[in-house]
């Protein structure tokens, strides 16, 4: 099987720096404007990775990143352009993107970055289990289980619970969880997620519904605080 | 968004061994409608529907172009749990159009979107929690009296055990099936339940509402015991009734709340009230649908009867419950005619726009009736500006005729279909001879 060697590049327009970064250090691009133009100028053997550049339309940029991790066969190495006061975007997004490089860059830096980049056999391997108090989920099959029992779930409920259980102990507030698990493309604000922490409870039965904790007046906590809260 | 839920559903099905996938809809009278798809079929289901003939289905025929088309709503897919997980099954809610893509008029779901993103242009999102009363009996006989399960001895074993336990794994059920239970218990007539469900958005709370019907229904059957969510199935009881709490939220905030005002109600909450209050009888023909649902609508039985509205006085057709302190995100409307035999996706439209009525109009609430409204005569009552709710299908009927409100609300197709069916429907009723007549008549006349 033929290696991939082509990488995407989000979005359409390319700025000339890039272009001639890209052109200088050899490597085979095509640029696009959505996910849905890379599913299908994609090669047979698929993408090699992507560089995003977030700095005009972050939103779009984000939502293309996610497109490409959630894929059946997820480009693996994802580097992102941003500017210094995008950094606070990069929390809570480490499984979005795999390396990233301040712009205005210089070239010598980008290059170096994409040749480290590429250089990894496989781009970042992620685990495909997630385990906590029983509770398993399997990343690779988007199916989750509870004491060995199968957990039916909504693509939501599980979109939630994987993010939570991702990150035990942390408190998160409804905006980051809007934000990170639904990406603002949903109705209802933040009730949207009481609602789905309450199905996820209801679903999990009375006696593990506190394995998703509320933090009053901030947010929700998956399992226990740090001290045992 | 999008793609990805249709890829979990599909993943879902192959990883579950999902042998069967049920599409749900609703037909005009709030009867759930399903049919069966392989997996093998999902996928195209899923991006390009079902074609089946609407004919078929109460309130969708139209003869001459009789195919529609369903397309289902990838988030509402559930695996069913009852179902013997060696053959699973699933089930996914549909949403009907036209073959030509447009949205299909006789679809109640499609109806409910509607309405809630007209709501939603103006900025507000609706939310509901229904406490939903049924009755449990000894499977009915032709020419037998109903019998209750906490009564009569059918059982072996005491009665109200029987009930108890079933009410119970209904529960478990409902929650397996994302559908969070806030309260249950027996209600004060004999066989009589009670089950309250948590708030959420109104599409998914009229889901959930077909499918708690469904699941209360079937469950009562494997233990062959009858399940009925008829509004009145006894005389001289409390009849079953679906009180709805409502909220209205703009962004993060309850709308219906203000710190400032004495009961804590803000003028939307106010607004909104008055809308329902001046468009009552004319939306009761939808949440009170059947001759039956009428019988229930009487002085003595818990049951409104008169169109006011009431901080915590339990006669009024709107109850302001006082929220827990400190909680501004309870303030709620609760709005206690609607019987569980309606259709939910079209009695939560009709609601959605009185009250929306209210806010976009400016409508004054008129004030509270805070006496028991049943001790006073109808002459005091008119004086105070109160007025009944319709008396019987008949007369509900004769008010949404000529409501404009209803119309918009419905659609066309719903809205001249319904009353041409339940005008139908009275005529039926009206022609029989009752056995109270014959008791009350035959000899004295």
């Amino acid at each position: 099987m033929t290696a991939p060697d082509m990488i995407v590049v989000f979005p359409g327009t390319v700025t000339p720096d890039l272009a001639r970064t890209l052109d200088l250090g050899g490597y085979r691009w095509k640029a696009v404007s959505g996910a849905d133009e890379a599913g299908k100028i994609e090669p047979q053997h698929g993408w090699m990775g992507a560089i995003i550049a977030c700095d005009d339309d972050p939103e779009s940029a984000w939502a293309f990143a996610r497109a490409l991790r959630k894929r059946d066969n997820p480009v693996n190495s994802v580097l992102l352009l941003l500017s210094g006061a995008q950094l606070g975007d990069l929390e809570l997004r480490d499984d979005l993107f795999d390396d990233f490089c301040l712009t205005p860059f210089h070239p010598r830096e980008l290059e170096a970055r994409l040749r480290h980049l590429f250089s990894a056999v496989d781009g970042g391997s992620r685990p495909e289990l997630v385990e906590h108090s029983g509770l398993v989920l399997n990343l690779e099959t988007y199916q989750a289980s509870f004491n060995g029992r199968p957990l039916d779930l909504t693509f939501m409920e599980y979109e939630l619970l994987k993010f939570l259980a991702q990150n035990p102990g942390k408190v998160f507030t409804r905006e980051m969880l809007l934000s990170r698990v639904w990406g603002y493309e949903y109705y209802g604000g933040a009730r949207t997620v009481d609602v789905h922490v309450r199905r996820l409870r209801a679903k999990l039965g009375e006696e593990h519904a506190n394995l998703i904790q509320t933090v009053r007046s901030v947010g929700y906590r998956f399992g226990q605080g740090r001290w045992g809260a | 968004m999008l793609d990805q839920h249709r890829d979990y559903v599909l993943r879902t099905v192959e990883e579950r061994g999902v042998r069967l996938v049920r599409l749900w809809f609703t037909d005009v009278l709030g009867t759930l409608k399903s049919f069966a798809i392989s997996p093998a079929e999902l996928e195209n289901a899923l991006n390009d529907g079902m074609t089946f003939d609407g004919s078929s289905i109460d309130g969708y025929s139209r003869t001459e172009e009789s195919d529609v088309l369903a397309i289902p709503d990838p988030n509402t897919f559930e695996v069913l749990p009852w179902v013997d997980s060696k053959s699973a099954e699933a089930r996914v809610f549909c949403d009907i159009y036209n073959l030509d893509g447009t949205t299909f008029g006789g679809d109640p779901r499609q109806v409910l979107r509607r309405n809630l993103d007209a709501a939603r242009a103006d900025g507000y999102e609706f939310l509901l929690a229904p406490d939903i009363e049924y009755f449990y009996f000894a499977p009915p006989k032709a020419g037998e009296p109903l019998q209750p399960l906490d009564e009569g001895g059918f059982f072996d074993l005491t009665t109200t055990d029987v009930a108890s336990s079933l009410r119970k794994e209904t529960i478990r059920t409902l929650e397996t099936m994302g559908i969070p239970v806030e309260y249950s218990f027996h209600e004060d007539a004999p066989s009589q339940q009670e089950i309250d469900l948590r708030h959420t958005d109104a599409l998914s709370m009229a889901d959930s509402v077909m499918t708690f019907r469904m699941i209360v229904k079937e469950l009562a059957a494997m233990h062959n015991v009858h399940a009925t969510f008829m509004p009145k199935p006894l005389e001289g009881v409390q009849g079953s009734g679906m009180h709805l709490h409502l909220s209205l939220f703009k962004g993060d905030n309850n709308a219906f709340y203000s710190a400032d005002d004495e009961n804590f109600l803000s003028s939307d909450a106010k607004a909104f009230m008055a809308g329902l209050l001046r468009h009552a009888a004319e939306i009761t023909a939808i949440t009170n649908q059947t001759v039956n649902s009428y019988k229930r609508l009487v002085p003595g039985f818990e049951a409104p009867v008169h169109i006011s509205w009431a901080r915590n006085n339990r006669s009024g057709l709107v109850r302001v419950p006082i929220p827990k302190r400190g909680n501004p995100s309870a303030t709620r409307l609760e709005y206690r005619s609607p019987d569980p035999a309606c259709n939910p996706y079209l009695a939560f439209s009709v609601i959605l726009a009185a009250g929306m009525k209210g806010i976009r109009e400016g409508y004054e609430l008129p004030p509270e009736a805070g006496a028991n409204l049943f001790q006073m005569s109808d002459a005091d009552l008119a004086k105070m500006g109160i007025n009944q709710l319709p008396q019987s299908l008949s007369d509900a009927l004769k008010i949404m005729e000529s409501s404009e409100l209803v119309a918009e609300a419905l659609g066309e197709h719903i809205f001249d279909w319904f009353l041409r069916n339940k005008r139908h429907e009275w005529m039926g009723y009206k022609t029989q001879v009752t056995p109270y007549e014959i008791n009350r008549y035959l000899k004295s006349l």
